[in-house]
């Protein structure tokens, strides 16, 4: 019953998004002015709709309910609550209708608060957002029912993939999804735009929250996502250029690109065709990262819910949404009138040289990602990895990095370098200075040289907007960019930290012996079986002392899942600010010797505490931009009702 | 503006190209398996030591002396290995010449593997670093190459030897000349 409820509300959902697209598409002219009335009432109620379906499915899995198809193929009476809850977006069903509650979540929030827009723009803005709404509602009910009854219920489910029996997965791909669907948003307002010739400084200001937000989950998910492989997988690594990946990365570089570029329309009124065509791009990257990963097109370490035909379902939707975008914007462009101008030596000109720098590494991990598919076309197999990626993508990061220190102090429309020379002087000097010093003493690489001596350089530049500033009277928003370009340092050095410092040890102990791994002593004293909920495990139990230090305790685990069955191996990590200690139990070898792979990581932790900081400061640029839209809708309400005073 | 237009219309069809490229991905069927690209190509030439005492090493001209062959590629630390050995070991039993190729290995656990699953190879060479293993286009473990008496290869198998195999691999190694 339950089900069936589910599922009528996806279906009364999807006629509310047809209604939605008839009122917003017939209501551009005065004789629809009924249907118009209709649209903003049918995406809150298709909003609610959604909720409560994705709720039904939700409790679905809480209960376990195996007389539904998606719960017995993903899911077991035995597992903990916490991933039972979780069970609905760990398959492709459920991540899809995960993914249109989102949506039109977004799509019934625009129709409750904003009043900013001219109406017309609003409606088509709306009709576009119910457009794109309408094809996922297809596939859901065509060719994915996440609510698909199974006869005979069987007695037990066939259990969750147990690498995803974890709690960053719980939390993963939700995340994510938000961040995809906000782009969404930006996608439908910039087709709303074009339609009726409306790219104003208005627009900037609308779409700017919907970017942040859709940035920061976006910035969370990849960072947690890398996290969640870094320990979960056992390699150690951090990031793989995995076409899944990348995926992520695509649509985040997008947004970046689009975050910056939205800034220069709101506040100068320049950039207006560049932000409308990132627009685009930003949610086409999404849409091509969820391609990728779904249809199984390119082979991925972690595609987790892959089928072709699906992939298939998916193209078509491509093609009308990113194809008609793009048709769009190409016939439109030359109709929008060409914004402010600027000169190069200006906060815009440096915003524009960030903007050809990101859309060049999108273009980067774009080709990347595709080029094993079209030599597969000629029948070449090749794979492509971190060789390509990362000095190609250096050659277009650094020059970015060196102009994000610096574009931040100067100001709009026009300005000189010999106003700012000395403190950016000095912040390369430094930066120069890690560079030589860094390459005498340690005798680095010369990737994570560079990227240590950006590093130095971006962390100082970073903070210089501060200089001779009021930190009371500071603007929030100004806060959040200082915040965010401090993580990109912080981040920086891990990285580079990680690659030029880390120390590996692979060794073969037996009880009692001790192993040295960088500043670490890791003794393994015994070994024990334990088991859980769903899994029995070899557990060893080393204790480490760094430096000579009182010792810890540490136990990873190599664990056996019986539903489905499979072996995972569970890393145990010892955290300290300056790195971690990463620890693997292998398998036995002979008889009374186990095989331990020891990592000592030099400031690796740095790299997630950058990305939360990168988010953090998204945030705090999110609350300044709503407060102060907040301040201007309350004064022009107060400006409208004096002169309604004053009239009567 | 011209040339502006040209640029969006270049994006249009670029786009256009890149979802007929995934189209037609879609349509093809995918094989998981990396085929060697050596087949039908001769054994290039190799001189492994031996990996274990009681058998000797394997160098490219024992692969030569005009009686086809089996070539497997294993090692102790290979699950699916292990699963394979009775296979291997029937195959022995019909009359099959295999020869062994030990991957990244240690004498002690080849020898130790050996003992807990039988040795069906008349020689075992060592290859410590997978040299032999990639030039014969091998790219994991375990696989089983079918070698005609001219040391040319001419069937790959990747993967462990299921039950169902057997016949197959006795069948490809009649068809080289035994």
């Amino acid at each position: 019953m339950i089900a069936e409820l589910g599922l009528a509300a996806l279906w009364l959902a999807t006629a509310l998004a047809g209604l939605q697209l008839l009122g917003g598409v017939l209501g551009q002219r005065e004789s629809g002015a009924d249907l118009a009335a209709l649209v903003r009432p049918a995406a809150v109620m298709q909003a609610l709709l959604c909720a409560f379906a994705f709720g039904t499915l939700v409790l679905l899995f809480a209960r376990t309910d195996l007389s539904v198809a998606l719960v017995a193929q993903n899911s077991h009476s035995e597992k903990p609550l916490i991933f039972k809850i979780a069970g609905p977006w760990g398959n492709h069903e459920g991540s899809m209708l995960l993914w249109i509650t989102v949506m039109s979540l977004a799509g019934g929030l625009i129709a409750l608060v904003e009043r900013r827009l001219p109406e017309k723009t609003l409606l088509a803005t709306l009709a576009a957002q119910a457009f794109v709404g309408l094809g996922f509602y297809a596939f859901l009910l065509v060719s994915s029912n996440p609510f698909e009854r199974l006869d005979p219920a069987p007695a037990q489910g066939l259990g969750l993939n147990p690498l995803l029996q974890d709690i960053g997965l719980a939390m993963h791909p939700p995340t994510l999804y938000c961040g995809y669907v906000g782009l969404s948003v930006a996608f439908s307002f910039a087709v709303g735009a074009l339609l009726t010739r409306q790219v104003t400084p208005d627009f900037a200001r609308v779409i700017r929250p919907w970017v942040l937000g859709a940035w920061i989950f976006l910035t969370l998910g990849i960072t947690a996502g890398s996290y969640w492989a870094y320990y979960e997988l056992g390699w150690g690594g951090w990031w793989f250029w995995d076409p899944t990946e990348n995926a992520s990365l695509m649509p985040w570089l997008a947004a970046t690109a689009l975050l910056h570029s939205v800034s220069v329309l709101a506040a100068r009124d320049a950039l207006r065709t560049w932000t409308i065509l990132l627009g685009v791009v930003a949610f086409s990257m999404s849409m091509v990262g969820t391609f990728l990963v779904r249809s199984g097109v390119v082979t991925s370490v972690h595609a987790f819910a892959v089928d072709p035909q699906r992939g298939t379902f998916i193209l078509v939707l491509l093609t009308i949404y990113i194809g008609g975008a793009l048709v769009l914007f190409a016939t439109r462009a030359g109709t929008i009138a060409e914004g402010e101008r600027f000169t190069v030596m200006s906060r815009e000109g440096a915003l524009v040289i960030n903007n050809v720098a990101l859309s060049a590494l999108l273009g980067i991990v774009l080709l990347g990602t595709l080029y094993p598919l079209l030599t597969e076309a000629f029948g070449v197999k090749v794979s492509v990895g971190p060789p390509y990626f990362n000095p190609v993508g250096a050659v277009f990061l650094m020059p970015m990095l060196a102009v994000l220190a610096v574009g931040p102090l100067l100001r709009w429309r026009r300005d000189s370098f010999a106003r700012i020379r000395l403190p950016v002087l000095a912040a390369f000097a430094v930066g120069l200075a890690v560079l030589l010093g860094m390459w005498l003493i340690a005798g680095m690489a010369l990737l994570p040289l560079l990227g240590m001596a950006m590093a130095a350089v971006v962390g100082i530049g970073s903070v210089l907007p501060l200089l001779g500033r009021s930190l009371r009277r500071l603007p929030l928003a100004t806060l959040g960019m200082v915040v965010a370009h401090f993580g990109v340092a912080v981040a920086l050095f891990g990285m580079a930290a990680d690659s030029a410092f880390s120390i590996e040890k692979l060794v073969a102990a037996r009880q009692g012996d001790t192993t040295e791994v960088g500043p670490w002593r890791v003794t393994l004293a015994s070994v024990e079986p334990v088991a859980g909920p769903n899994w029995t495990a070899l557990e060893a139990r080393l204790s480490a002392s760094y430096r000579g230090g009182a010792p810890s305790e540490i136990k990873p685990q190599a664990r056996s899942f019986w539903a489905p069955p499979q072996q995972t191996s569970e890393s145990a990590l010892l955290t300290r600010w300056n790195g971690q200690l990463y620890t693997v139990i292998g398998g036995e070898a002979d008889g009374d010797r186990w095989q331990l792979r020891l990592w000592w990581k030099p400031f690796v932790t740095w790299i997630w505490y950058g990305g939360a900081l990168i988010a953090l400061g998204g945030l705090l640029a999110l609350i300044g931009r709503l407060r102060t839209d907040l301040k201007r809708r309350t004064v022009r309400a107060r400006v409208a009702a004096r002169r309604m005073e004053a009239a009567a | 503006m011209i040339r502006g237009r040209i640029f969006l219309w270049g994006l249009v069809a670029l786009t256009a190209g890149l979802f007929g490229l995934f189209a037609y991905q879609l349509s093809q069927p995918k094989d998981e398996f990396i085929q060697s690209t050596m087949i039908g190509k001769p054994i290039p030439p190799f001189d492994l030591p031996p990996s274990v005492p009681e058998r000797p090493g394997l160098a490219s001209g024992d692969l030569a002396d005009g009686q086809p062959k089996l070539l497997n590629v294993f090692a102790s630390w290979c699950v699916p290995c292990i699963a394979e050995a009775p296979n291997l070991a029937r195959l022995e039993a019909a009359g099959a010449n295999i020869v062994g190729i030990a991957i990244r290995d240690r004498s002690q656990d080849t020898e130790f593997f050996l003992r807990q699953n039988g040795n069906p190879f008349s020689r075992i060479g060592r290859d410590d670093i997978s040299a032999v293993q990639l030039s014969i286009g091998s790219s994991g473990v375990p696989e089983t190459f079918v070698i005609d008496g001219q040391g040319i290869i001419r069937y790959q198998h990747i993967g462990d030897i299921r039950d169902s195999d057997v016949a197959l691999l006795l069948e490809k190694l009649k068809e080289a000349g035994a």
